[in-house]
């Protein structure tokens, strides 16, 4: 199959206007007869069911938690940006355009960039009507803050909470279309799989999560806004129920796949300190801003941090390494997530790492609150410290945080073209759960944006395409199809309740996560991969002989949900060693040691890589097909990324 | 690295589902770390009843940021724990002594029953949030952004009352059962800005009718909700309620047209 990504002819800057106009449209009697599938209710969901309801399709939306409100989005802390130059500092959208594409190392699509940036203008405004408190300045207008690797101010924030106001703000727009009729919604509600009749997508296959009663539910489309897969690597800063499934299943009924290494690596969480931990927790970037980051200038001083022998504040200013501000002076502490988190595991494997286990550096407020006052720093970071005391017990105002890189945001996922559909017609996918937009290396702030974008600004237009060539004939659910997927559902879950086992569930998942880290994590070689595919599939036989699932499927049973997932990241995690073993370059968060600059910065291979790999299942346990779509640049130039 | 040594007893509260009744059961909790958060203590049991073949203890939780508002439990009285101004997740183990003995319960409050173990059911909730709890604006042909000024001091306000995080300790906390702080909180952040004006006061009237007809009691001004909310959501909330609503039974009675939940 040829990959046609179907993004229009043109200047850039007419792209999307011009392809609206192009667009067919539904009449709008004809609307009503139209049943649209929205599996997941974060922000990429909730705003899509909201506005397709609004438009006058029937909506039915789904999510596994028991509100819409708390999908993973709510976690989002730092902002949202837009190209909205409230700032007079030179923002335009074709510089939030043009950052973007750099960001994302010169690994994402033109047109779709070009049509974020122009789109995230429009967001903002959205979200205020909705009452989305946004900060504010005190003549009344809105404020703004810089995020890491832009030199602008362009990022629109709501104190540390930014995802949770704007979830809220789209979880309203959706209650009201509940309330009119047009959503009707499914809690605890998880879907398993999607029904594929004549090559088209009319359904999915769900699970009750009180009741365990497996479902069909019909559907002229279905758009999957399921999230990111972070939780390949066990511990990230995801929620704990962030996991593959709808994409997965939805990948072996025909999606393509797309560039699933692609794993942003995020520089400043709260450092592990113990096998028990379930997660990591981030600390907002914006702490880059005030904070400085430094190690111990040896490994002697960091030895004697390590045991205890020494505090912070006892490590005297010449002893200090700001390695950023030294080696970046152009962005210092502001430098993009995959640069600062590389030197800070730079830091730790030259052991100048700090904490009792050396896995960390410091993030110090010291000259922040001398310069701006305790109280300054209290009111623009409170909620974050509190946060870090609350999990450390250490008080970040007398001495330095330690911060330490964690897998926070996965740019891979289903392949689209610029309508969001997928390589299965009928089947869409919004958000963090596809792969467009970010290329190798999201900037901050951008994926609120992205998830907003298609849901509110993208998918209103492009679905009625789709809908109007196939007509508003009712899907027909006695098809064949609907049974057999229903039926392959049950296999998949009756296969998972028979392992009766010694190991848990959560054992493995842990194993494959430990796996991911070392071998696919921020610093990758051939050598380590191939030793990691051998791994997993141990790992795979393993579980399909020894895992332990507790319980029946007729009742609630987070053991019987947990392993259906772990088991879907389990062939995820193949699939992303494959991917990255195959992508011998360096890009954005994507670092091949194999292929660096005499400096140690990420080296790309425009000449051979600048494509986005989209794979194609072949059947269980089979390797996948690799398909290209070549990335065309016809506005910016490809160069070498440099922030010195 | 680990320093896993507290030993604490569990008085669980397990029941099968809705219909069965439930009873405490004891667990004893071993090899807890202080710096585990109160959820990964859960976790550590859990493991160790899955390996001997009972079924784990079942728990909402998500996010354990403190954020999404799923996490509950009655720890030893108190919603959220002893703690103030925190979720369960956030809680740690170092907020207890080695030796103690924790007593788990799920919210108890009719409107949210039991759904299994420490699971309770909240979409009364989001019935209430669906009843009026928004924004009566179309996706697109909205104003720019900053064509509605909003003084520091308001916007700060509304924020306030917008960190809610659903999740239902109020309620629990309350001896009536009182839902009122969770619906001041969306009422007072609406009514405050200039967006939320048009639907003002049918806004309160329609969220306090959902609220009455889910069955939660009244606010008898104990400040329970106030005391263990971990938001810090405060009682004056409320008092802006009670204003919008009674404003609105007075002189700016509307027609409220019939409440249907989807269907
Ligand atoms: C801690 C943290 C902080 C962040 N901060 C920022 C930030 O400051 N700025 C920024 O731009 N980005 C940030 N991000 C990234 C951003 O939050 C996410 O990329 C974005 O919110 C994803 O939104 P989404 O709608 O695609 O998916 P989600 O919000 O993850 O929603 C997924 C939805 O799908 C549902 N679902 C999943 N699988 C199924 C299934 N099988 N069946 C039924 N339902 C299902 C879930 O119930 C949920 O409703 C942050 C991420 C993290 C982890
Ligand atoms: S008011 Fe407080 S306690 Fe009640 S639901 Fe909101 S956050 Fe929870
Ligand atoms: S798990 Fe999300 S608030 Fe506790």
């Amino acid at each position: 199959m040829t990959l046609d990504a179907k993004v229009p002819e043109g200047p850039l800057a007419d792209k999307w206007s011009k392809h609206k106009f192009n667009l067919k449209l539904v009449n709008p009697a004809n609307k009503r007869k139209y049943d649209i599938i929205v599996v997941g209710t974060g922000l990429a969901g909730a705003s899509a069911a909201a506005s397709l309801a609004e438009l006058g399709y029937n909506v039915k939306a789904f999510c596994f938690q028991d509100s819409p409100r708390r999908a993973h989005s709510i976690a989002a802390q730092g902002g949202i940006n837009a190209a909205k130059n409230y700032r007079n500092d030179g923002d335009s959208v074709y510089r939030l355009f043009y950052d973007t594409i750099k960001g994302g190392d010169y690994r994402a699509r033109e047109g779709n960039v070009y049509r974020l940036a122009e789109n995230s203008v429009h967001i903002i405004d959205q979200c205020v009507a909705q009452g989305v408190p946004f900060a504010r300045e005190y003549g009344g207008m809105l404020d703004n803050r810089s995020f890491g690797g832009a030199q602008v101010s362009r990022t629109f924030y709501a104190r540390g909470q930014t995802g949770q106001q704007l979830l809220l703000g789209a979880y309203s727009a959706l209650n009201r279309q509940i309330h009119e009729g047009k959503v009707k919604m499914y809690t605890r509600t998880e879907m398993l799989d999607v029904v594929v009749v004549d090559g088209k997508a009319q359904g999915i296959i769900t699970r009750n999560l009180k009741t365990g009663e497996i479902d069909t539910h019909t559907g002229h489309a279905v758009l999957l806004c399921t999230g990111g897969y972070g939780n390949v690597f066990y511990l990230s800063t995801n929620a704990i129920g962030s996991n593959v499934t709808a994409a997965w299943r939805a990948h072996k009924r025909g999606a393509y796949f797309a560039n699933p290494c692609y794993t942003q690596i995020h520089p400043t969480c709260i450092p592990v300190t113990g096998t028990h931990q379930s997660k990591l927790t981030l600390m907002s970037e914006s702490l880059r801003n005030d904070g400085r980051v430094w190690a111990p200038k040896t490994v002697e001083t960091a030895e004697k941090l390590r045991k205890g022998q020494l505090k912070a504040s006892d490590i005297k200013e010449e002893d200090r390494d700001y390695f950023l501000e030294r080696k970046y002076p152009a962005f210092g502490n502001l430098v993009p997530r995959d640069v600062a988190s590389r030197n800070a595991k730079e830091m730790a494997d030259e052991h100048r790492g700090v904490g009792a286990s050396g896995f960390a550096v410091f993030l110090d407020f010291a000259d922040a609150i001398k310069r701006l006052g305790e109280e300054t720093v209290r009111a623009k970071y409170g909620n974050l410290f509190d946060m870090y005391i609350q999990i450390t017990d250490e008080n970040p105002y007398k001495q330095p945080m330690r911060i330490y890189p964690a897998v926070h945001y996965t740019m891979g996922g289903l392949w689209v073209d610029y309508n969001l559909q997928t390589t299965i017609p009928g089947l869409y996918c919004l958000g963090e759960a596809n792969f467009s937009d970010h290329g190798a290396n999201r900037l901050g702030a951008s994926a609120l944006m992205q998830g907003l974008s298609d849901g509110y600004f993208v998918i209103p237009y492009t679905l009625g395409d789709y809908l109007a060539t196939i007509g508003p004939k009712p899907i027909d659910a006695s098809h064949p199809a609907f049974a057999k997927t229903k039926e392959d559902t049950i296999a998949h879950i009756n296969k998972l309740l028979a392992l009766k086992g010694n190991k848990t569930v959560v054992e493995y998942h842990r194993e494959l996560g430990h796996i991911m880290w070392e071998y696919c994590g921020m610093a990758r070689t051939a050598e380590g991969l191939t030793k990691a595919k051998g791994m997993i599939a141990e790992l795979k036989a393993d579980f399909w002989k020894n895992a332990i699932v507790t319980g029946e499927n007729e009742e609630i049973n987070a053991a019987l949900e947990r392993a259906g997932r772990v088991a879907d990241f389990i062939e995820l995690g193949e699939l992303m060693v494959d991917d990255a073993l195959m992508r011998a370059e360096s890009c954005g968060g994507h670092f091949r040691l194999e292929s660096q600059t005499p400096e140690g910065e990420a080296l790309r291979d425009d000449e051979n890589f600048a494509f986005v790999a989209a794979w194609e299942f072949m059947g269980e346990n089979q390797p996948e097909r690799l398909n290209k779509e070549e990335l065309v640049f016809e506005n910016v130039k490809l160069t070498q990324r440099s922030y010195k | 690295m680990d320093n896993a040594n507290m030993k604490l007893t569990l008085k669980v509260w397990r029941q099968k589902n809705a219909q069965t009744p439930g009873k405490f059961e004891t667990y004893k909790a071993e090899a807890i770390s202080p710096d585990m958060s109160f959820l990964e203590m859960l976790d550590v049991v859990n493991e160790s009843l899955t390996v001997a073949g009972q079924e784990p203890i079942h728990f909402d939780h998500d996010c354990r940021e403190g954020i999404c508002g799923m996490c509950s439990l009655y720890i030893n009285g108190r919603p959220h724990g002893p703690k103030r101004a925190i979720t369960t997740c956030q809680l740690h183990m170092r907020s207890f002594e080695d030796g103690q003995t924790i007593t788990i319960e799920p919210w108890r409050a009719a409107p949210f029953p039991v759904l299994k173990d420490l699971a309770v059911d909240r979409s009364a909730f989001d019935r209430i949030q669906q009843a009026g709890g928004y924004i009566s604006v179309n996706t697109g042909g909205v104003p720019d952004a900053n064509e509605i000024a909003i003084p520091k001091v308001i916007a700060d306000e509304a924020f306030n009352s917008a960190t809610c995080i659903g999740c239902g300790a109020c309620v629990a906390a309350c001896k009536n059962a009182s839902a009122m702080l969770f619906v001041s909180a969306k009422i007072t952040q609406l009514g405050l800005l200039p967006q939320g004006q048009p639907e003002r006061y049918r806004r309160a009237q329609t969220m306090v009718a959902q609220m009455d007809e889910e069955g939660f009691g009244n606010c008898t001004n104990t400040g329970a909700c106030e005391a263990e909310c971990p938001k810090e959501i405060t009682l004056t909330n409320i008092a802006t309620m009670n204003n919008d609503y009674f404003s609105a039974k007075l002189f700016r009675q509307e027609e409220v047209h019939e409440v249907q939940h989807g269907e």
